[in-house]
């Protein structure tokens, strides 16, 4: 229980960046909808164009749509100079998200309205403007409000996505606690954002009541208890706001899995101790990590010379592990202004695993081994990998064929090794479970696997920031594998988990620093 | 608002849906003062022609004048807010009492708030009835209402377009009665389209009758009777006479 008090205590400030969020998207949905609904209402050929515009947005999964605007965020910098991580793309993403229920209900509330009524309207001599705010308006109203529930319920819903593009919200728990199988903390984020749907269709239901009964009192009351609500919620922001005063607070990325954050509060820790204010972006992607930290939205963050050198720089050969870092250091300095601070001590790289009973009975030792035998086995990966070049350079080497191949997010990927759903998976050789689950790692003779040494990689604006250099200087060379795998291990067991947070401390602790 | 009541003016009124003519080339003038019924079968055009008054149809072709003033001189909400205009569907406003109903037109066009209660009293309403929702009303109580919005602003055009047409008889009768009796104490300007011949001679003072588009015949209720105003005419005449008729044969 203490766990879930926990969890419910990082509630607050999220919560207060998810209603930020969601309600800034749906008005600016309102804002784009309602002249839009009025438009299609008089001319059907409008009408179609924007419901099929906004059907066709429907259609791509939330998800895809927050990822792309990444990218496209980014190409639009001359035009709009904004950062393409955090707010600005989860907004739009979900502002788009927003319109269909708004433009859908707004048209069918207009076109309800009994013709009759349209025509008494224009021969008593309303002007277009009378007409639609005396009469088109409060006819439509309560079908255009019902839109805007459903709309606001979809919203709030799908803003927990917006973690993935670095943008705070109630999904950084529920992230956080899938990756770390935290249950408590997947609990906290899925009530917190149950919770505050639930209330707001609540209160929008009852002002819709309140216009379709002509109470006022009923539609004005629940409009200001709405609002307050809302500004409530938001508190922790203004508070933190008024708190921070004026200097920017350094941005520590991480990826999606338990490394990460677990490195991030370890970066994070060093940095506060240096008289910094540490915020953290937690759950990016890997595509848009990277581009992150050269934007500058995110400060700092470890990354793996691999996923640069095959994602990045595009090279498919595979030098030695020295050879390859400081080929990366040159490059992302020259390319990006990124600079790759150092290597800290150790290989998070892919490496094919399998249980050790499986693989002795098998006779499978090494990658060529088990491309021989793999039209009978089954692959696991995590989400990523199957698209990766990492992959298509093993199926090059190795001439791989798998029966199945299913991606799972990384600690489902080791229980379904575990249950024997899968036969083999693409585990990370800094993974405490490789050790703790008795897998055997398969060796690579052909070398088709680039190193995957953790770097540190730092924002083009503190890449000549020596007191930020300094105090991540002792970071490099100073974390051990074991050590890693132990830490990474108290964050993924299954019991007596501990947050990233004390994993961080107990990993200074192990290592010195 | 003028003084007395205006006369219509039509020109060469033309209005074209593709290459079907709705209404097809009228001229014919509406004297001040007189209550014109426009007569046909469904689909002659009289609705259409006679929504060219208060511009809720614009003509293809030719002009409508309102006491000698082209109705396109002035916009169209300035124009319509002058001419009252009841219909068949009645159209109320739902979310509205009946006294916001009837006070509408002044209040678009920020006059002085409409006499709610004598308007109610004119179209033989209790003044009771200023707070209740239209969907309260009868149908009937319903357009009496409208007919009462329609003369709030101080119309002295009135366009009735079936008005009486979703009415059951006897209420028609009686609201028929009193649309005459509001002309003549009022002195409007009268058009009543309608396709029921009976009531065209038992309220008009001039009835034309039309066909595909055009006025076919245009005498007065005492010719029809008496036989005139051609063939067209007599046809639509020879129904109520027949009816009568008959009904007198069944006294015996």
């Amino acid at each position: 229980m203490s766990a879930f008090a926990d969890a419910l205590s990082r509630v607050p400030p999220l919560l207060a960046a998810h209603v930020l969020l969601s309600v800034a998207a749906l008005a600016l949905a309102v804002a784009i909808a309602l002249p839009l609904a009025v438009w299609s209402a008089r001319r059907p050929r409008v009408a179609r164009v924007a419901l099929g515009f906004a059907s066709l947005v429907q259609t791509i999964p939330s998800l895809a749509l927050l990822a792309l605007f990444f990218p496209l965020l980014l190409s639009l910098q001359w035009l709009l100079p904004v950062s393409p991580l955090g707010f600005a793309p989860a907004l739009f993403a979900l502002t788009l998200y927003a319109l269909l229920p708004l433009l859908r209900n707004g048209v069918a509330g207009l076109n309800g309205i009994d013709r009759g009524v349209g025509e008494a309207a224009d021969a008593v001599g309303m002007t277009t403007w009378q007409k639609l705010a005396l009469v088109e308006a409060p006819l439509a109203g309560p079908v255009a409000i019902a839109g805007l529930r459903t709309a606001a319920t979809w919203t709030i819903g799908a803003a927990t996505l917006s973690t993935t593009v670095g943008q705070a919200s109630l999904g950084d728990l529920i992230f956080a606690g899938l990756q770390t199988q935290s249950w408590s903390l997947v609990l906290a984020g899925c009530l917190g954002a149950a919770v505050l749907a639930l209330s707001v269709d609540a209160g929008i239901g009852l002002v819709e009541r309140g216009l379709a009964t002509r109470r006022r009192r009923l539609w004005l009351g629940a409009s200001v208890a709405l609002a307050a609500g809302l500004a409530l919620a938001t508190m922790p922001l203004w508070r933190q706001a008024l708190r921070s005063g004026g200097e920017r607070p350094v941005v520590v990325g991480a990826k999606n899995f338990a490394e990460q954050y677990i490195l991030a509060r370890l970066i994070g820790d060093r940095l506060e101790r240096a008289g910094y204010r540490v915020e953290y972006r937690d759950g990016l992607g890997s595509a848009v990590i990277f581009g992150a930290v050269a934007s500058g939205a995110v400060d700092v963050y470890v990354d793996y010379a691999g996923t640069i050198w095959t994602n990045e720089m595009r090279r498919t050969d595979v030098p030695d592990r020295l050879a390859m870092l400081r080929a990366i250091g040159d490059w992302t300095m020259r390319t990006k202004g990124v600079r790759m601070v150092g290597a800290l001590g150790f290989e998070n790289a892919y490496a094919f695993a399998m249980k050790e009973g499986e693989a002795q009975r098998l006779g499978i030792a090494t990658l060529s081994d088990l491309a021989a035998r793999s039209p009978t086995l089954r692959l696991g990966s995590d989400l990523e990998f199957l698209e990766r070049p990492e992959w298509a350079a093993v199926r090059r080497a190795y001439r791989m064929r798998f029966a199945a191949a299913t991606p799972y997010s990384p600690t489902f990927m080791y229980q379904a090794l575990a249950s024997g759903r899968v036969d083999v998976i693409s585990a990370f050789s800094s993974d405490g479970r490789i050790a703790a689950d008795r897998l055997r790692v398969l060796s690579d003779p052909e070398r088709a696997i680039p190193g995957y040494d953790a770097m540190l990689l730092v924002a083009p604006a503190r890449a000549r920031d020596a007191r930020f250099l300094r105090a991540l200087a002792p970071l490099v060379g100073r974390v051990p594998v074991a050590a890693m795998r132990a830490a990474n291990y108290r964050v993924d067991r299954a019991e007596a988990k501990e947050t990233p947070k004390q994993a961080a401390r107990w990993l200074a602790a192990r290592v010195g620093l | 608002m003028p003084a007395a009541a205006p006369a219509v003016t039509f020109e060469d009124v033309a209005r074209r849906y593709g290459a079907v003519a709705a209404v097809d080339g009228v001229s014919c003038r509406i004297e001040p003062g007189s209550f014109v019924a426009l007569v046909g079968a469904s689909g002659s055009g009289k609705s259409t022609l006679l929504k060219t008054v208060n511009r809720l149809v614009s003509p293809s072709a030719g002009r409508v004048l309102i006491d000698e003033q082209d109705v396109r001189d002035e916009p169209a909400p300035a124009l319509r807010r002058r001419i009252g205009y009841v219909f068949q569907s009645i159209g109320l406003f739902p979310h509205w009492t009946v006294a916001e109903n009837i006070g509408v037109g002044p209040r678009i066009a920020r006059q002085a708030p409409a006499d709610v209660a004598r308007l109610l009293d004119m179209v033989d309403l209790p003044a009771g009835l200023a707070g209740r929702m239209p969907d309260e009303l009868s149908g009937g109580q319903r357009q009496r209402v409208a007919i009462a919005r329609a003369l709030a602003p101080g119309a002295r055009l009135l366009l009735l377009d079936e008005a009486l047409g979703a009415l059951d008889p006897v209420t028609r009768d009686a609201l028929g009665r009193r649309l005459r009796a509001l002309h003549d104490e009022l002195a409007l300007t009268t058009i009543l389209v309608t396709h029921d011949m009976a009531e065209a001679l038992l309220l008009a003072t001039r009835v034309l009758v039309m066909k595909a588009g055009r006025i076919v015949a245009d005498a007065s209720p005492a010719e029809l009777v008496n036989g005139g105003g051609g063939a067209d005419a007599q046809a639509l005449v020879r129904v109520p006479r027949d009816q009568a008729e008959r009904l007198r044969e069944l006294v015996g």
